[in-house]
């Protein structure tokens, strides 16, 4: 039974989520808000790897999700849409399914591969100018885009909407739904599978102590390089979903705060936990649209309290002062985050008994 | 000859830290270094290691060579992987946030696809019987000594033929500091090479074969233990007279 039971618990979900957003269970508004859940669990988990359990600090995540955004949709547009980049589309509309995996994987590769570019220069130094080199790549990346006309420089690329409609032309169902969860399973799959195994484990080495990692035969600037790049890929994957969930990318989505995103969501769940960074994903992404709620709340609140002046109103901008407010308590009250380094299996032995994770 | 040193200098920016030491230890052997600190015996043993800089010197003159070949372009994990040298450096060194277990498996780093562990393993553990008792322990929690062992347990699970430790006694109780010395001493016995850097210079020159005395950055004197142990100099100022 417990080798079954993850599979079973994923198909189970997959076929509700599925279900519910087909039945209009839940109205277009809450499946928006389950997706960005899921390719915001993809994010923070994918910078945990180097953030949390490498101990390095890379804060240019938003620029390896710019990269697989736009390679994937630019593959995607070019295999299956008519466009004014690229005319005719080169296969026909059946193939939208079977296929967009490989435009996601397309997107995964440009990722990584730039993540190999920044990684290479920065790990030939020690210490804190990983951060520096990631926020300059960010920048570059997001100018570079901006700057190639091409693809619509700041206006933004168009186009993906037609990829999801010729894949709801084969079967009509909610297929971003289904792209992420699938995206989401693959990433903590392969996350835990890498930071589980023995190979893995190098990167824990090397966050507590480089030197004695390389004592031990690891070869540290490799799997530094290995880590980064499964890492950007895993952004790039993000990237991907998150251009064809909206129709459209403009390089305004990628910018410092986005990568800040990332870190909060990493240090909210715990540095070197996956479950820690998948709570706090979901977390995050409610506690953004709870306060789309709660914010006219507290603007009548006040007004009734005549505290603040009648011309003035509480807008939606004061999300930003309240978010940071949290993580500033948060470190004040619990600076490992959620979980810690642990995993929700600590917490609960009982789960093992569950299942087998593999 | 397994380890031969030939006159090295080494630098630390502008600071000489060695001036031209020469030694070899020959396979089978118990060697070790003593002198005070600051004499350079740390980074002897980091030179040999090849470590990267700040740990390790900047630069190197002379040549280091393992059987015959100079490893000076050989980077530490290739040392370690494919010339079968381990280092127990100062201070354990051992990763906190792993078990013991985890802390031995990752030794694989340095084997081959196939090796078989278990046979090392039991060999850690007979040795160490208290690390099989606190196998699934987070390593930060284990006692001084028993950090130590495990220091000395990783380095082995490395399929090491050749060990250098660094100050192994210190901090340790006297009565683990026997045990320690009594493994190591088995350890030779089933062929094992050790060079020894150690302060405690009675306990070291009574469990090496031969010594060197270094100070400040030269070797002062050489010899077997016995000749060390009765030179008038080296027991006026490293044996308290």
């Amino acid at each position: 039974m417990k080798q079954f039971s993850i599979p079973a618990v994923l198909t189970v979900t997959l076929v509700t989520l599925v279900g519910i957003s087909l039945g209009e269970g839940i109205n277009l508004y809450w499946q928006d808000v389950i997706m960005f859940m899921g390719i915001n669990i993809i994010l923070s988990a994918s910078l945990n790897l180097v953030n949390g359990y490498m101990g390095e600090f890379s804060c240019g995540h938003a620029g390896f999700m710019a990269v697989g955004a736009y390679v994937s949709s630019l593959v995607s547009v070019a295999l299956f849409t008519q466009s004014s980049l690229f005319g005719a589309p080169i296969l026909s509309s059946g193939w939208a399914v079977p296929l967009f995996p490989l435009c996601l994987l397309a997107g995964m590769a440009a990722a990584a591969i730039s993540g190999l570019l920044v990684a290479i220069p920065s790990f030939k130094t020690r210490g804190d100018y990983l951060a520096i080199i990631t926020i300059a790549a960010s920048f570059i990346i997001k100018s570079a885009i901006e700057n190639i006309k091409p693809i619509g420089g700041a206006r933004g690329f168009m186009g993906m909407g037609q990829v999801t409609a010729a894949m709801s032309g084969t079967a009509d169902l909610p297929w971003m739904m289904f792209w992420v969860f699938l995206g989401v399973v693959f990433t903590i799959w392969i996350l835990r599978r890498f930071v589980s195994s023995t190979y893995g484990k190098g990167i824990l080495a090397i966050s507590q102590d480089e030197i004695a990692a390389e004592i031990m035969s690891v070869n540290t600037n490799k799997m530094k390089i290995v880590a980064f790049m499964l890492s950007s890929g895993l952004a790039g994957l993000a990237g991907g979903l998150f251009a064809h969930k909206l129709g459209y990318v403009n390089p305004g989505s990628f910018t410092i705060l986005k990568s800040t995103e990332c870190l909060v969501m990493v240090y909210l769940g715990g540095m070197g936990s996956l479950s820690g960074s998948v709570l706090s994903a979901v977390v995050y992404t409610l506690m953004l649209e709870i306060l789309r709620f709660v914010i006219p709340w507290i603007n009548d609140l006040l007004r009734w309290a005549q505290l603040i002046p009648t011309d003035y109103q509480v807008t939606q901008i004061w999300k930003w002062v309240l978010i940071p407010l949290l993580l500033v308590l948060l470190m004040q009250f619990r600076p490992e985050g959620i979980m810690g380094r642990h995993e929700l299996a600590d917490y609960f032995p009982w789960i093992k008994k569950f299942y087998r994770f593999r | 000859m397994l380890l031969t040193v030939e006159d090295l200098h080494a630098n630390y920016g502008t600071i000489e830290a060695l001036h031209g030491i020469s030694l070899h230890v020959a396979e089978g052997e118990i060697v070790t270094l003593i002198g005070a600190n600051g004499a350079g015996k740390t980074t002897t043993l980091h030179s040999i290691m090849r470590l990267p800089p700040p740990e390790a010197p900047k630069t190197i003159k002379g040549d280091i060579k393992i059987q015959g070949e100079s490893i000076l372009a050989i980077p530490t994990h290739d040392v370690v992987r494919k010339l079968h040298v381990a280092l127990v450096p100062e201070g354990r060194r051992i990763f906190g946030n792993l078990s013991v277990m985890e802390n031995l498996t990752l030794a694989t780093y340095a084997r081959n696809r196939n090796d078989d562990l278990e046979q090392d393993l039991d060999q850690v553990f007979t040795l160490f019987p208290r690390l099989a008792e606190r196998r699934k322990q987070r390593s930060e929690l284990l006692s001084g000594g028993e950090q130590q062992m495990l220091a000395m347990g990783r380095a082995l699970m490395s399929n090491c033929r050749f060990i250098l430790l660094d100050e192994p006694s210190m901090g340790l109780a006297p009565l683990l500091m026997q045990e320690l010395f009594k493994a190591m001493r088995q350890l030779n016995e089933h062929g094992m090479t050790i060079l020894l850097v150690e302060q405690n210079a009675r306990v070291a020159l009574r469990f090496a074969h031969r010594g060197y005395v270094l100070d400040t950055g030269s070797i002062v004197a050489e010899g077997t233990s016995d000749l060390l142990l009765n030179d008038p100099e080296v027991k006026r100022a490293y044996l308290g007279g």
